[in-house]
């Protein structure tokens, strides 16, 4: 193990299995100042993070492209239902 | 590909409203908003509740298909999610006039879908364990098979064994090609429901953080947590079908 201790561990210490956990506070902008630097210097010099990254991006839009082509979930008839209740409420009393 | 689902058609007088004349009528002059006023809540809201059929129609088509996915995860056929998604709509025609415009229509809405198909849910499974929120936050859950990376003892314990490689090699179209969403849609289906209905909210209907935190009460934090362990076994399901190995 890394004898160091945790107050002096540099941006060398910072491994690729911490990196991965991070990437998701990093992506939501809940990353800040030393934690943040930490992670970008790793990142500038690992190519296996910086393509974990790139990967964990395109699984995101990749998540993005599902559902656009679904068709609406309601049937014609059950539509035409809530719509005709819809106007059934709003019906003037007579 | 990004763009939404084309709006509802509308009939007859409804096109012919300019679409700035609702932004300045009054109670009296009431004019018809055209469907692209209706992504403004306040105008969304006003029409409801006189009764325009078009704009109840309109949020039928724009939500219907994500109201009846975002159920599916609570209850446990497709058929009690669309009594969930009916249930939702018969609230919502009656409950217009009470909705008091502190958060979004849309927060709105799905607040009442989770609550009714959360309630049928629960009465499904009364018999049946599920994981609770807790449960699943307890999970010690590696975003990647510790097994990639250099064990202990070793200077370099830590760092990646098996890295990653890029996937810009893949062609773009079979990045996009049904097979490969198929492979995200069936991980996706695997998630515990918690993980499974904020990767969806998230990165499938595009929702910001805050009104997911809101629509499902989560704080920030166990948001972030659900989300990256959802994301973390996506990619892993890519990365073992791209590498034409199974996980």
């Amino acid at each position: 193990m890394i004898v160091s201790s945790v107050f002096r561990r540099s941006s060398r210490d910072y491994r690729c299995q911490q990196f991965v956990e991070a990437v998701t506070d990093y992506l939501e902008g809940a990353m800040r100042g030393r934690d943040r630097s930490r992670f970008e210097a790793h990142l500038r010099h690992c190519d296996g993070c910086e393509h974990y990254l790139a990967q964990l991006r395109r699984t995101i839009e990749l998540t993005g492209h599902l559902g656009v082509d679904d068709v609406n979930a309601l049937g014609p008839e059950a539509r035409r239902q809530l719509v005709g209740a819809f106007r059934d409420f709003h019906a003037p009393r007579a | 590909m990004f763009l939404p689902r084309p709006l509802v058609a509308l009939p007859g007088p409804a096109l012919h409203a300019r679409g700035d004349a609702a932004h300045h009528s009054s109670e009296n002059q009431y004019v018809t908003p055209v469907a692209s006023d209706y992504v403004d809540d306040q105008i969304l809201v006003a029409s409801l509740r006189r009764g325009d059929e078009a704009a109840f129609a309109w949020l039928l088509d724009r939500y219907g298909a994500s109201l009846q996915r975002l159920a599916r995860s609570y209850v446990a056929t497709a058929a009690a999610a669309e009594e969930a998604v009916q249930e939702t709509w018969v609230a919502v025609i009656t409950g217009i006039d009470r909705f008091e415009q502190r958060a979004s229509l849309k927060t709105w809405l799905y607040r009442i879908l989770i609550n009714v198909a959360r309630s049928k849910g629960v009465r499904e499974h009364r018999s049946v364990p599920f994981a609770s929120l807790a449960d699943e936050l307890d999970q010690d859950e590696p975003a990647v098979d510790p097994t990639r990376f250099v064990g202990a003892g070793d200077a370099r314990a830590g760092s990646w064994a098996a890295p990653p490689v890029p996937w810009d090699e893949e062609p773009e179209r079979r990045l996009l090609a049904a097979e490969t969403l198929a492979v995200v849609e069936a991980a996706i289906a695997t998630l515990p429901p918690h993980q499974a209905r904020v990767l969806r909210l998230r990165d499938l209907e595009g929702w910001a953080s805050p009104e997911v935190c809101n629509a499902l009460d989560l704080s920030e934090t166990n948001q972030r947590v659900l989300l990256h362990r959802a994301r973390a076994k996506v990619r892993q399901a890519l990365e073992s079908h791209f590498e034409g190995s199974t996980p």
